[in-house]
């Protein structure tokens, strides 16, 4: 291997892939925790089928001298820990690149892939030319590519370790991750240190286990190093950095902004936030795992109206249960955040896979009118950010907040400076005067709409909280006069909200400019603003889908281009009716997997020479 | 100041049909909280829909009308939320044993301190009088197109199977006797249901207060015992829920009321305070404000890259 060349330096994506269930992921976190100590930039992205254990998953790990919020199609070094990995991810290696396989592994026919569906198994063979061909044809295919092999059998590799280093066979078998990331990191000149300081975190509180990674990441290292002919070196100290997904960034919002209460039925890929709190008592939340969303939900309210800061995370399936709840927030004026996890849709639809198909759900859920604000992160600091905005705005404008977030943004995880907490307000609401006697929680008497709110128990006051129409201390009436005065005082706050939010706060811009903007929401921006690098495109990202901003003086004269993960081009439509302008072309991916730069970056380039159509699919992904 | 019976009253008349069994429940509910003497300010009523759900307007207390099914989720909410205050959910028979059963099971799995009222009148009265879950099978009162053909579910069977910790009946023109078994499961440490037999003279004109009125009995008066102790033998407990089982399904020409079961096993919240520093001494709507910002801040630690 001493010919292999020195790898681009300053910026690298590792991808390993192997069975679900067999610790791929705590691979990547090794891969990613090791770099991230030697100052890169660290981002990692988790694909995964809806299984526990033997389908195809894998992880990319992205390593950059910046900061960066995209991936590629086609990586510097695939570590492939079984078979399948070699023909799914066949071609996608850059010439140059490395792939790390098992050849005795590679020695067997299509056919005996186990996991390996009859769709791809059909797209696969007539790839390789059809009939039953044998994986190592796959191999080869990578060789012709200019892709560097590294015959490396990963399995027994470990097993031969773990011998030497005096583990029994289970447990040696239990080290391939580490072994998978120890030879990949030996391969590429990394200093061991690093790694053996990331296996000290990683397996911390199990002193055992992370004395003999740590020795079989030494052993690796002595016999893998000799194949190493480049460096990949540290680049600086993480100082404060923190490695953080969407899902965690969502939850320490909300911790910051007060959140004392959330209730939750398990959801994919809704439930890694509520299970990071349970897991966290220091984050003083009190969490309840319930019988069903209906519970969640209505128990989040009653939370809410004891004068607790509660919220929800759900998935599609999840916010369909809650929405009658949702309505029932509405007109009872109580605050509530439903961070709302998207993934493929219709119904089940695809669990554990990206989408953005519930825009439209998200602005219409609930039968009825009532005002309700929807935001979309973009990124992990959105999510922090944005998860404590939705809580404020909740409390100060008494009315749900639908907090949009996908399964790309949750399971994606990154470096970042550490979340500036001490600069997030904790909006108490409006201050209530004396409450004593019977209090008028809905008085009409409302600037923007808001009554003052003293909580349920509150004590030597009173008042009653209906589903029903009601009048200003909460008893049903179906006054035709009040009606109108109820109904005309909540619809008021969504117009006080878009002014105490500024339209600075509702979207934001990057090189606008330029003639041709692009315009996204949510996870899209990242993607789109790495892609459009050098490009004459300037982007604006919609942060606000309720109240939407005003962008017609913005938009005015501009070729508009859409960029978002859904079919029918939900944002497109939203566009279209908010400000009577419809995209010259809509660029739109719904095959459940993230949006690469590869395919971006065409699509945009395209759309500037002229021969791109109105509609284009980006179709990139496995 | 001295609280008066009066005081649990609110201004507004009820709208119930003359005769109903809600008023007698009202009744018994404001006695029972009167003769415990919870400030009104600390009691909070949550409902769901229909006749019953508009109980909560006429308590002066803070009342919760919530959605159809949804009394016991809310409740708990407010109550996980503020521990310190008197929560009592209530539930028609259609809230609580139809489209909320699963919150029934829920709350029994969970046993928060909160006491739970079921209006068990077998219709839906504000539908007009349609089947409930409570309805015998085969049963034609007047409003049914044909006699029901679903079978009836038993609310103390429901809510032993559930784990339930207080399972009782009552009646509602019992209202002293009623006043007495709300007033206990207020008492009782962790969830209590009672199972009201409500009839209702607009709909069911098959259980009428004619007909409870020779059948119903109290068990605790003949000498039914329904404390279960923490620690006892695998047989006397098999004995327990025998007895328990015979009462429970006993109904015709006597109607057992009373206390059925009561057993101890720690609450919802005590369960939560095992594993939350402070709680529930200080709960999310009772904590001195500030923090927060500490408290991210302790999550953000676990996830520096160096230490």
């Amino acid at each position: 291997m001493g010919g292999m060349e020195r790898p681009k330096l300053d910026d690298f994506t590792w991808r390993v892939g192997g069975p679900q269930g067999g610790g791929i992921e705590t691979a990547a976190t090794l891969f990613a925790q090791a770099l991230a100590r030697g100052g890169w930039w660290v981002s990692a992205r988790r694909e995964y089928h809806s299984n526990i254990m033997g389908r195809h998953s894998y992880l990319d790990v992205r390593a950059a001298r910046r900061p960066t919020r995209a991936f590629f199609e086609r990586v510097d070094l695939l570590a492939a820990l079984d078979a399948e990995t070699l023909v799914r991810h066949l071609g996608e290696v850059k010439p140059g690149g490395v792939l790390v396989y098992d050849p005795d592994a590679a020695r067997r026919p299509l056919s005996k892939l186990a996991m390996l569906d009859g769709a791809a198994y059909e797209r696969i063979s007539r790839t390789l030319g059809g009939g039953d061909p044998q994986v190592e044809r796959a191999v080869e295919r990578f060789r012709e590519a200019g892709v560097r092999l590294v015959p490396l059998a990963l399995a027994p590799l470990a097993r031969e370790v773990g011998e030497a280093v005096g583990a029994d066979a289970l447990t040696a078998k239990k080290t391939l991750n580490t072994v998978a990331v120890a030879a990949s990191l030996a391969l590429l000149g990394y200093p061991l240190e690093l790694l053996d300081a990331a296996i000290a975190a990683q397996f911390a509180a199990k002193p055992r286990v992370a004395d003999l990674n740590r020795k079989v990441a030494a052993e690796v290292y002595r016999r893998v190093e000799p194949l190493a002919g480049a460096g990949l070196e540290p680049v600086g100290a993480p100082g404060e950095r923190i490695y953080v997904n969407g899902s965690h960034a969502s939850a320490m919002g909300k911790v910051a902004a007060g959140l004392g209460f959330m209730s939750y039925y398990p959801i994919t890929p809704a439930t890694d936030e509520p299970f990071y709190l349970e897991a966290h008592p220091e984050a003083g939340v009190v969490v309840v795992q319930v019988e069903d969303e209906l519970a969640a939900v209505n128990m989040a309210i009653g939370a809410s109206m004891a004068g607790a800061r509660a919220a929800l995370t759900t998935s599609g399936p999840g916010f369909a249960l809650m929405t009658e709840a949702l309505g029932f927030a509405g007109i009872t004026e109580t605050p509530l955040v439903v961070s709302l996890y998207q993934r493929g849709g219709p119904s089940t639809g695809l669990p554990t896979r990206t989408e953005q198909g519930d825009l439209r759900f998200a602005l219409g859920a609930g039968h009825g009118d009532y005002p309700r604000a929807v935001l979309a992160s973009a990124s992990v600091e959105d999510a922090f950010a944005d998860a404590a905005l939705a809580m404020n705005l909740a409390a100060r404008f008494q009315l749900p907040v639908v907090h949009l977030m996908d399964k790309y943004l949750a399971s994606t995880t990154r470096t970042v400076e550490p979340f500036d907490v001490g600069a997030v307000e904790v909006d108490p609401g409006l201050a209530p005067p004396q409450a004593e006697g019977v209090f008028p929680r809905f008085s009409l008497a409302a600037e923007g709409g808001v009554s003052p709110r003293i909580p349920v128990g509150t004590e030597g006051a009173g008042y009653w909280i209906t589903s029903d129409e009601h009048d200003e201390v909460g008893h049903i009436t179906e006054d035709p006069e009040l009606r109108e005065a109820m109904m005309e005082k909540r619809a008021a706050k969504l117009a006080a909200l878009a002014e105490w939010l500024g339209p600075g706060a509702m979207y934001r811009t990057h090189n606008p400019e330029a003639e041709t903007l692009v315009l996204g929401w949510g996870s899209t921006e990242g993607v789109a603003l790495e892609a459009m690098e050098g490009l004459d495109l300037g982007y604006v990202q919609v942060r606000f889908l309720l109240p939407f901003p005003d962008l017609d003086e913005l938009l005015a004269g501009r070729r508009l281009v859409v960029l978002e993960y859904n079919q029918s081009g939900q944002f497109a439509r939203l566009l279209a009716q908010e400000t009577g302008r419809r995209p010259d072309h809509l660029i739109v991916k719904y095959n459940g997997r993230p949006m690469t730069l590869e395919e971006v970056r065409a699509a945009f380039e395209a759309v500037l020479a002229g021969n791109a159509g109105e509609r284009l699919v980006l179709r990139g992904g496995v | 100041m001295e609280l008066k019976l009066a005081d649990y009253k609110s201004d507004l008349a009820p709208d119930w049909c003359p005769g109903c069994g809600d008023y007698g429940i009202l009744s018994a509910l404001q006695t029972a909280l009167y003769k415990l003497g919870v400030e009104p300010s600390r009691a909070v009523m949550v409902s769901g829909i229909g006749c019953s759900a508009k109980t909560v307007h006429y308590a002066a207390s803070y009342g919760i009308h919530t959605l159809h099914g949804r009394p016991l989720p809310v409740a708990q909410g407010v109550k996980l939320a503020h521990p310190e205050l008197t929560v009592i959910a209530m539930a028609g028979d259609g809230d609580g044993m139809g489209i909320g059963a699963g919150h029934f099971v829920g709350a029994g799995r969970r046993n928060p301190d909160l006491l739970y009222l079921i209006f068990n009148n077998e219709v839906y009265g504000m539908t007009k009088g349609q089947a409930s879950p409570t309805l015998e099978l085969g049963a034609q009162p007047k409003s049914l197109a044909r006699p029901n053909i679903q079978s009836k579910v038993n609310p103390l069977m429901l809510a032993f199977a559930a784990g339930f910790t207080f399972i009782a009946r009552g009646y509602a023109y019992d209202v002293k006797n009623l006043a007495r078994l709300i007033q206990q499961g207020l008492e009782h440490r962790g969830l209590a249901m009672i199972d009201v037999l409500q009839p209702c003279p607009t709909y069911n004109n098959l259980h009428t207060r004619e007909w409870f009125a020779p059948r119903v009995y109290d068990i605790n008066a003949e000498g039914y015992d329904p404390r279960v102790p923490r620690q006892m033998s695998d047989e006397e407990r098999s004995e327990r829920m025998a007895r328990f089982t015979l009462k429970a399904t006993e109904w015709g020409e006597r109607i057992p009321t009373g206390v059925f079961w009561q057993a101890e096993l720690p609450s919802f919240e005590e369960r939560l305070g095992g594993f939350l520093p402070g709680y529930p001494r200080a709960a999310p709507a009772t904590r001195a404000p500030g923090g927060e910002a500490e408290r991210a801040r302790a999550l953000m630690r676990g996830h520096r890259v160096a230490e």
